[in-house]
């Protein structure tokens, strides 16, 4: 047998939405098997790996916390994404949240004034945006490619902080430890749920969802990104300009990760560190499309990446499995994501092995012995 | 006579949504010329294919001189002895002839070896061709002939030709007919698909009409007349149609003065000093061979590449320098050449793709689409212009050729444009939608808009065209009065006297 795949005119719509399902059974068996080659039994191994990290409150709220940034970058590079716009860079662009809504916090904290925490959230957005600005711009002016741009300035910006934290933020009283002095309470975000670490800015996440909702299924402006997306041709001749998609797309993911920037050290962290952020902007990504590029899908998503964090966490302490297992299931999960999505695009064709041999040349035409000569 | 050269019984092939060939029988004698005829969607391609090892059918048996045989590729077609000359070319625009044809030859051996082949098989056939000479630098016809020879170095039993004719201006048809004959003189058999019924009867020996992926006709197409077969073809009688009188010609809608543009392709053609005017209740039509700068003079127009601010006016607007979407306020509406992919968004449903150009029928308000408005929309544009389809939820790929081009003219109409462009309106379409589609522009017309069409078809333009030009090596002649001018004369002009391109697409170099 020899296989072929074989695009479908039409993918099944409910396959399309059931993949996702099918990919989280599929890893929850993987993860009995790998359970039990560690030597535990495998059912009331999994049922520990998926209750313990929620069995309180403070484990909800911590699934909370971590699946905001997750979510609330994932729609914004969705946005990118439906029209081919590949901003790598959220890791980037969260870390200038840090920066500028640290730089407000640490000089106007003191004070105490209402607008703060406000004017942080605005300056994470703009200062995002503006660093996504950048690459968006070499795109349109030079094309230059922005999935290089927005990488490669991610360094910049990561190196940037760790200047800022190692440097003139430091905190005096902080043993030199790389951390600024601890953001005055005036520019932390207030608790959302008792004894929780759940803070106000998880509900960024959620107006996320709702806008990116409306723009991507409602919004003329989202059409005119999908079409770019699927055929910039179809785009170009509707008169749908692909620069300002260009635009749009980085944009809204840059606004998005300085927001979720400045959610981190205004919310759980308390302070900046030059590891604000363990790796959310790159995790959105995979987030983004686990979640179909959709943003109810990217709200489940998120969820879904963030409980895996905790699980592999608390893995260590209650199986006593090193915490990679968390990164083991999000790979495996993804991998399997990408596989089922090939067959619900495509089907598999065999062709039998066995075939009669052609004929040898049966006719010899005239053109032969005429070229041959 | 001894056993055909090719015989299929009872080829069947079903994709998902549809039967392609339902239990087809053909047999093709020795040097024969035996025509395949049907409309697109009735399995001319699909049955091409499988004889050319492209798809497997799911049932039915392939003999090749009386012996059955199993095609599981195009390099057991080959061994066989099958050649297949396709419509779209697939030749490399950097590579030479010889180069061009050595990738595609199983033999070893220099190209230079192969550059005497190349001359001998073209000459014996009246197909001349430089073997040394870059395809960029080809015409369609020229390409047309690379292909044909590049399958006749094979040595076939059998050639396919797919819609040969299709690029070729109408004295270049003549020599290619010539060739056919002497090729079948020889013994080769050939395969000619076509839906030109005119040519059938001029070149074949015989014929197999296909509907709807079945046989509904076996015969001798010099002893049918044209309505006979086009009957077998389309199960109904070829509709009449009637040109109306030319109309008054009024207000100026459409005016290009001066035209000029550099192309920023290397292979594309630069556009000089076109002058064109259209008038309100006027179809114009520009013909002309492809690649001799009608995708440039579209890109132009459409506002897909920008021009001077006065070198265009549309409505009596300035407009060269508006991008696409201000043209189409101004009242522009304008049908592309390819369909999938620029006219219409292959994965969205018709639904979406109604959106694509028509947001302006009130179809978006405070930024958000109005989907009832959408939809109604599409619905009416799916039964004003009888598009086959599941529904306005079908995705636009799900749709055959002809009906997704009803769909994207009939959605251009619908938005009563001042001014239509229209870019190979009826390309690969069937008789069927085309007299639909040719009925759609003259109701346009007739209802006061201005209509530009740019195809290679001379038949088209002649039936539809109140004024012809001809575009050749990026210039446009002065447009002509339909009844002022003849085939002959259109077709002499076609040749234009430019760079690259001659007559019949290189004779003059090959002889000089």
């Amino acid at each position: 047998m020899r296989l072929r795949l074989e695009r479908r005119p039409q993918p099944s719509a409910l396959m399309v939405y059931a993949s996702p399902l099918i990919a989280v059974a599929l890893t929850a068996l993987i993860a009995l098997a790998v359970f039990a080659a560690a030597g535990h039994e495998p059912w009331s191994a999994l049922v520990i790996f998926v209750t313990a990290p929620v069995a309180d409150l403070y484990g909800v709220g911590e699934l909370l916390i971590k699946a905001a940034p997750l979510v609330l970058i994932g729609v914004g590079l969705a946005v990118g994404f439906r029209a081919n716009v590949w901003n790598i860079g959220a890791e980037g662009q969260l870390a200038l949240g840090v920066i500028s809504g640290g730089f407000l916090a640490l000089h106007f904290g003191v004070g105490g004034s209402p607008v703060l925490l406000p004017a942080m959230v605005l300056a994470g957005a703009v200062s995002g945006a503006l660093w996504a600005a950048i690459p968006a711009l070499l795109r349109t002016r030079f094309n230059a490619n922005e999935i290089l741009v927005s990488l490669m300035l991610n360094y910049v910006a990561g190196l940037w902080l760790t200047y800022l934290v190692f440097g003139p933020w430091r905190d005096p009283a902080g043993f030199n430890f790389p951390q600024s002095a601890p953001l005055a309470p005036a520019a932390l975000f207030p608790i959302l749920l008792e004894d929780t670490r759940l803070n106000i800015s998880v509900l960024f996440a959620l107006v996320a969802v709702a806008t990116g909702w409306v723009f991507m299924a409602r919004s003329f402006v989202g059409f005119q990104l999908r079409v770019t997306g699927l055929a910039e041709d179809a785009a170009r001749y509707a008169g749908f300009s692909t620069a300002r998609a260009v635009w749009i797309g980085m944009l809204a993911g840059g606004c998005t990760a300085g927001i979720a920037g400045v959610g981190e050290i205004a919310g759980p962290l308390g302070q900046i560190f030059p590891t604000a952020s363990p790796g959310y902007g790159y995790a959105a990504i995979i987030v983004a499309f686990v979640g179909r590029l959709h943003p109810l899908g990217i709200l489940l998503a998120g969820l879904l990446m963030s409980f895996l964090y905790l699980a592999g966490d608390s893995a260590q302490m209650t199986l006593g499995l090193s915490s990679a297992v968390a990164g083991l299931f999000q790979g495996t999960m993804l991998f399997l994501l990408l596989a089922i999505d090939v067959f619900v695009h495509y089907r598999v064709r065999g062709t039998p092995a066995v075939v009669p041999a052609p004929a040898a040349r049966p006719v010899a035409t005239p053109v032969a012995a005429e070229a041959a000569t | 006579m001894g056993a055909p050269r090719l015989e299929l019984r009872g080829i069947r092939k079903a994709y998902p949504a549809v039967v392609a060939n339902d239990g087809i029988d053909l047999a093709v004698a020795p040097g024969e010329v035996h025509a395949v005829i049907g409309e697109n969607g009735a399995g001319k391609s699909t049955l091409m294919k499988i004889i050319y090892g492209m798809v497997r059918p799911d049932a039915g048996d392939m003999l090749w001189e009386g012996r059955e045989v199993l095609v599981r590729s195009p390099a057991d077609a080959q061994r066989l002895g099958i050649g297949m000359v396709f419509q779209h070319f697939a030749l490399f625009d950097t590579l030479t002839v010889a180069q061009n044809i050595a990738l595609a030859s199983p033999a070893r051996g220099g190209v230079e070896q192969l550059s005497e082949k190349i001359a001998a098989v073209s000459q014996r056939y009246g197909l001349p061709l430089e073997p040394d000479r870059p395809v960029y630098s080809m015409s369609v016809g020229e390409r047309q002939r690379v292909e044909i020879v590049r399958a006749l170095m094979q040595a076939p039993g059998l050639l396919i030709m797919d819609e040969p004719t299709a690029v070729l201006i109408p004295q270049a048809v003549e020599k290619l007919f010539a060739t056919l004959r002497q090729l079948a003189a020889e013994g080769c058999s050939i395969l000619y698909i076509s839906h030109k019924l005119e040519e059938i009867r001029s070149v074949c020996d015989g014929a197999t009409v296909l509907r709807g992926g079945k046989v509904t006709g076996v015969v001798n197409p010099r002893l049918e007349s044209t309505a006979t077969m086009a009957r077998m073809m389309i199960g109904a009688e070829l509709p009449e149609f009637h040109h109306r009188d030319e109309v008054a010609v009024t207000e100026t809608r459409l005016e290009v003065t001066g035209l000029s543009l550099r192309s920023d392709d290397p292979f594309g053609v630069d556009l000089l000093d076109i002058d064109l005017t259209v008038h309100a209740g006027e179809i114009v039509g520009i013909a002309g061979v492809a690649g001799n700068g009608q995708a440039e003079l579209l890109a132009a127009l459409s506002g897909e590449t920008m021009a001077d601010r006065a070198a265009i006016r549309i409505a009596g607007t300035d407009a060269g320098h508006l991008s696409a979407a201000a043209r189409r306020a101004l009242g522009l509406a304008f049908v592309p050449e390819d369909r999938l992919g620029r006219g219409a968004v292959p994965e969205l449903s018709l639904t979406e793709n109604a959106l694509l150009t028509a947001s302006r029928q009130g179809m978006v308000a405070g930024g958000l689409i109005r989907y009832a408005r959408v939809r109604a929309f599409a619905e009416r544009c799916i039964a004003a212009f009888d598009v086959r389809c599941s529904g306005r939820e079908a995705a636009a790929s799900s749709l055959s050729g002809g009906n997704l081009q009803k769909f994207i003219i009939g959605r251009e109409i619908l938005q009563q444009p001042r001014v239509l462009i229209a870019a190979q309106p009826t390309w690969g379409v069937d008789v069927g939608a085309t007299l639909a589609i040719h009925r759609a522009l003259i109701d346009l017309r007739a209802a006061g808009a201005a209509i530009l069409v740019i195809s290679e078809e001379l038949d088209e333009l002649f039936a539809i065209a109140d004024r012809i030009g001809v575009i050749a090596g990026g210039r446009l002649t002065p447009l002509r009065r339909r009844r002022d001018t003849n085939r002959d004369e259109i077709g002499i002009a076609m040749t234009g006297a430019t760079f690259g391109t001659t007559a019949d697409g290189g004779t003059r170099a090959a002889q000089a």
